[in-house]
């Protein structure tokens, strides 16, 4: 068996340093090694969008990406963009919304979501169905989820509800 | 339509100032779950934990001549590799029968297979490593013998003489046959102007939740105690299975259930792969954790639907129906499921069939066989999704033979609103449905006439766009009529406990769970309305054997309705008692005090008399203060249990809006209309949002879902990939509209509300998708409604 490697990144603002074996993909990393178990694994192949997190900015599917890769990385979970305060205004309009129900897919889309809204803040609801695509919930059937999406949306670009 | 309820002096326990019931509030926790703090299973460690990984069978059905692990247990990390031979020593078999379904027959099922594997994915041996990383390296060294039998897959021709038999013990491969005949069916058609038949077709589907089945299993041997932590909708009858077939009592098993990614029924059974967990953890003296791949998910979740349905309709020049009949065969995988078996959904078909209509006569055949795929089971809307694209397919096409509206011919033979309490061909029992007041509410929502116009228009630009209705019945609030009485021990009734702590905040603990539909809220909702406390000052306990009161959990629809109510007659037995200890601190009568805003007031003029946090203190603290004889107790339980209607039936009605592209056979779903009864509303918000979850998961079924297997019985589709659920870019919006016709069986009046969507979703859609092909003279009755099989109606491929 290949040999454990070290590596050394930023986890939500806080130097980590480990040794990993080379096959550990991110989200096991963080879920088994760092216990950040906010990231959550629906499928394993890349298809769900419950294990996407932020690594240099941009979110990635923590399940396809290893966490050698990450190596002098940053790296961004829901837990750090939850205590930083960057997603609250999101989070309030999923709760006011009830956008989500048992809440396994909720980590995952408040990523996608967040970084969907920074990058083109005044979408329509066409297009939030369209860019969500990529991110599975099976139990809202996902109305309540565009509807909490596109109220941040108005609310961050000054647009009144 | 809101109707006035029979004795409006029940209504003073919700209908007090300040009453959450109605109200959409948000749930509690959701911050948890949103900040990424929830605990599923999935996310459970225990000190000295090790991880099982099973290797699972590649044959549809083959004997397993030998197991040869030597090289495996020498492996790095693995502490057992265990057979089904060696796991009997720890866990017994079982059989998935229950005395109330007639004739329902099923083999020994072991936790393990010992000797022969029966479908592709059963368990033949588990490895049991330090880490999940290290049994799954283990197990590549495993190497297993098989020698392959002939796999019984077709459910056509499950039956023939030819076909092998699975299980040689029983005989043949059917399970299950009921029939039903009621009224003059013959007679009804022969007289009739008109009879269609049509053969529907619906694919084997599954749930698909996103966190797949987990389980971490605790034998502490120097207690001699099991603590299951499980994401399952019952821990009582988990609690009562695994002691069962472990040797313990019930009061040596505690099952504990936090955060839950997703049930809808998948989670309510329980699986050998399950039972195994718990015997390795007794087997081996410490915790063993069991997370399911996703591979493994498709090949072991329950699968569900996979019906073949013939079907016949009677009806008559002025649109009344006469009769309707149906020929349902279902195959269910090698087992009937335990503890629940595997024959209800194919009973649900014959139960539901033609059920909002006035029809006397309806003659039913149902049979299920088995098969060597994976287990079939109940899953969300069991057996109401077949039995309602049934029903409506054929009250759309006996339309279309006489040439009458789809909307008219409901309004001529639905029962009338002021029918009830009624019965059904099939036996149930309807204490008060609605269905003209939810029809005509939809064809207002949805603008009908408009709609009608619009589409005639578009025809004319060669875009095809249908209307499609469908009418339904739900099973909700099941009495012991649905388990009990079948000897299976699930208790129907539910139990809830509260109790004013010592700051005047409320502790309520209840044995429904909760998975994500706001079981907690409604019960924090409830409690405080008719305590008269706020909601933040309510926090609910649930999801554990060992710290609630006994009862059946959350599924088929029976949370709010029976936990509801137990719920609120505790509640008003803890109000009372408190009015009594505060009418003798204060030297007044109760009936002069009232709690409102979590302090005690006067009944007439709502002064403040005492803050519930100081009578707390009183009772606790300064009990000597208390008058003499005074004993207060600030904690109630009750429990409640539906008895005068084995079911509450509710209706409604949905209605889909879509376009086909005849090019490519795509269905493009524009719009999705739903009006419902569930009875009294908790919280509007959400029950529009169980319905909405439930209509697209009725949507994914109708246009995507679907386990392929081959002809030796490969699943081939097994990951999310290939197996397609609703993405947010193909759903569409969904409007929700409600009626309100409480039962009377309880104060509260809830009926179930989580299964409406999924029961009529498929039915409209299709529906609309024949209306839309109208120009073309085809009729599909077959879902999924994949582009393959439009063209194929469509005569292009
Ligand atoms: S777990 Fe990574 S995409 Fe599903
Ligand atoms: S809330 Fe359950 S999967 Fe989205």
């Amino acid at each position: 068996m290949t040999a454990a490697v070290a590596i050394s990144l930023s986890v939500n603002g806080e130097r980590v340093e480990a040794n990993v074996l080379p096959r550990l993909n991110l989200a096991d990393f963080l879920r088994e090694h760092l216990k950040l178990t906010g990231t959550h694994v629906g499928c394993e192949h890349g298809v769900c969008g419950a294990c996407t997190v932020r690594v240099n900015g941009d979110i990635v599917r923590s399940c396809l990406m290893l966490a050698v890769q990450t190596h002098n990385a940053t790296v961004e979970t829901i837990e750090g963009l939850s205590d930083s305060g960057e997603i609250a205004d999101l989070q309030s309009a999923f709760r006011e919304r009830n956008a989500l129900q048992c809440g396994f897919c909720t980590p995952g889309m408040l990523m996608a979501a967040h970084d969907l809204l920074k990058q083109s803040p005044s979408l329509d609801r066409e297009q939030i169905r369209e860019h969500l695509s990529g991110n599975y919930c099976r139990c809202t059937g996902y109305q309540a989820i565009v509807d909490a999406i596109e109220t941040t949306a108005r609310a961050r670009s000054g647009r009144l509800p | 339509m809101t109707s006035a309820r029979a004795n409006p002096e029940m209504l003073s326990a919700l209908d007090r100032p300040g009453s959450y019931i109605g109200k959409t509030v948000p749930r509690p926790n959701l911050d948890r779950l949103m900040q990424g703090r929830g605990l599923y299973v999935s996310d459970i460690e225990l000190p000295r934990m090790a991880h099982v990984v099973f290797l699972r069978s590649p044959h549809a059905h083959a004997k397993i001549n030998g197991i040869e692990a030597s090289t495996a247990k020498q492996m790095p990390g693995v502490i057992a590799v265990v057979s089904g031979r060696e796991l009997s020593t720890v866990i017994t078999p079982w059989v998935g029968v229950l005395s109330h379904l007639k004739g329902l027959k099923s083999a020994p099922q072991s936790a393990i297979a010992v000797d022969r594997v029966c479908w592709q994915g059963e368990a033949v041996a588990a490895v049991v490593a330090s880490s999940r990383a290290q049994a799954e390296d283990a197990a590549e060294l495993v190497s297993i013998e098989y020698e392959e039998l002939d796999a019984v897959t077709d459910m056509r021709t499950a039956l023939d003489p030819a076909t092998a038999v699975i299980h040689a013990s029983l005989g043949d491969n059917l399970a299950f046959e009921r029939n039903h005949d009621a009224g003059a069916v013959d007679q009804a058609f022969a007289e009739s102007d008109e009879v269609v038949e049509a053969d529907f077709v619906f694919g084997r589907h599954t749930g698909v939740t996103l966190e797949p089945r987990a389980v971490v299993a605790d034998w502490n041997a120097a207690e001699a105690r099991l603590t299951i932590y499980q994401g399952t909708q019952a821990p009582h009858m988990v609690q009562n299975i695994a002691a069962l077939h472990l040797g313990l009592k019930e009061s040596q098993v505690r099952v504990v259930c936090k955060d839950v990614g997703g049930s809808f029924g998948i989670k309510v059974h329980i699986y050998a792969d399950e039972m195994a967990t718990y015997a390795l953890s007794k087997l081996l003296r410490r915790p063993v954790k069991f997370v399911a791949d996703r591979v493994e998910s498709f090949n072991t979740d329950i699968h569900a639907r996979d019906h073949r349905c013939k079907g016949k309709i009677g009806v008559n020049r002025d649109g009344t129906i006469t009769a309707f009949e149906i020929d349902d065969l279902t195959g269910i995988g090698p087992y009937s499921m335990y503890p629940r078996t595997s024959a209800i959904e194919a009973n649900q078909v014959v139960n539901l069939v033609g059920g909002p209509y006035a029809t006397r006569n309806y003659r039913a055949r149902a049979r299920v066989v088995f098969q060597n795929k994976n287990v079939m089971c109940q899953y969300r809307a069991v057996g109401h999704p077949i039995a309602c694209s049934v029903t409506e397919g054929l009250v759309d096409m006996a339309a279309m033979k006489i040439g009458m509206d789809p909307i008219e011919i409901r309004r001529r033979n639905l029962i009338a609103d002021n029918a009830y309490p009624c019965a059904s061909p099939s036996g149930l029992r309807f204490e008060q449905l609605s269905h003209h007041a939810a029809l005509a509410k939809l064809t207002g929502m949805m603008d009908y006439d408009a709609l009608r116009v619009e589409q005639a228009a578009l025809r004319t630009r060669n875009i095809h766009r249908g209307i499609g209705i469908a009418s339904f019945i739900e099973v909700t609030n099941p009495s012991a009529a649905f388990y009990g009485v079948g000897g299976a021990k699930i208790s129907s009734q539910d139990g809830v406990a509260v109790r004013l702590d010592a700051q005047g905040s409320v502790i309520c603990q209840t044995s429904i769970t909760e998975q994500g539909q706001g079981s907690e809220s409604l019960t924090a909702q409830i409690v405080g309305s008719v305590l008269g406390v706020s909601m933040d000052r309510v926090r609910v306990i649930l999801g554990d054997t060992d710290n609630t009161p006994y009862g059946g959990g959350t599924w088929a629809s029976r949370g709010a309705g029976i936990g509801g109510e137990a719920a609120l007659q505790a509640t008003k037995v803890l109000r009372k008692n408190i009015l009594d200890v505060a009418a003798a601190i204060l030297q007044a009568a109760p009936g002069e005090l009232d709690i409102v805003n979590n302090a005690v007031v006067n009944a007439a003029d709502s002064a403040p008399r005492i803050e519930l946090g100081e009578l707390a203190r009183i009772v606790y603290f300064r009990p000597d203060t208390l008058p003499p004889g005074i004993q207060a107790e600030l904690m109630a339980a009750r429990h409640f249990v539906p008895r005068e209607y084995p079911f509450a039936f509710t209706n409604g009605i949905q209605a889909s809006w879509l376009e086909v592209d005849i090019d490519t056979g795509f269905v493009k779903l524009l719009k999705h209309w739903v009006v419902e009864d569930c009875g009294t509303i908790i919280n509007p918000q959400l029950v529009d949002e169980q319905i909405r979850g439930g209509v697209v998961q009725g949507l994914g079924a109708a246009l995507f879902e679907k386990c392929v297997y081959d002809e030796r019985g490969q699943l081939t589709n097994a990951n999310m990939a290939d197996y397609l659920v609703p993405m947010s870019g193909e759903m569409p919006d969904i409007d929700v509209g409600h009626v309100v016709s409480p039962t009377m069986e309880s104060e509260l009046g809830a009926k179930g509300a989580g299964e409406a969507g999924t029961a009529g979703a498929a039915a409209a859609v299709t529906n609309a998708v024949n209306d839309a092909l109208r120009p073309f003279g085809t009729i599909i009755t077959e879902i999924p409604l994949t582009p393959q099989v439009v063209l194929t109606a469509l005569g292009r491929i």
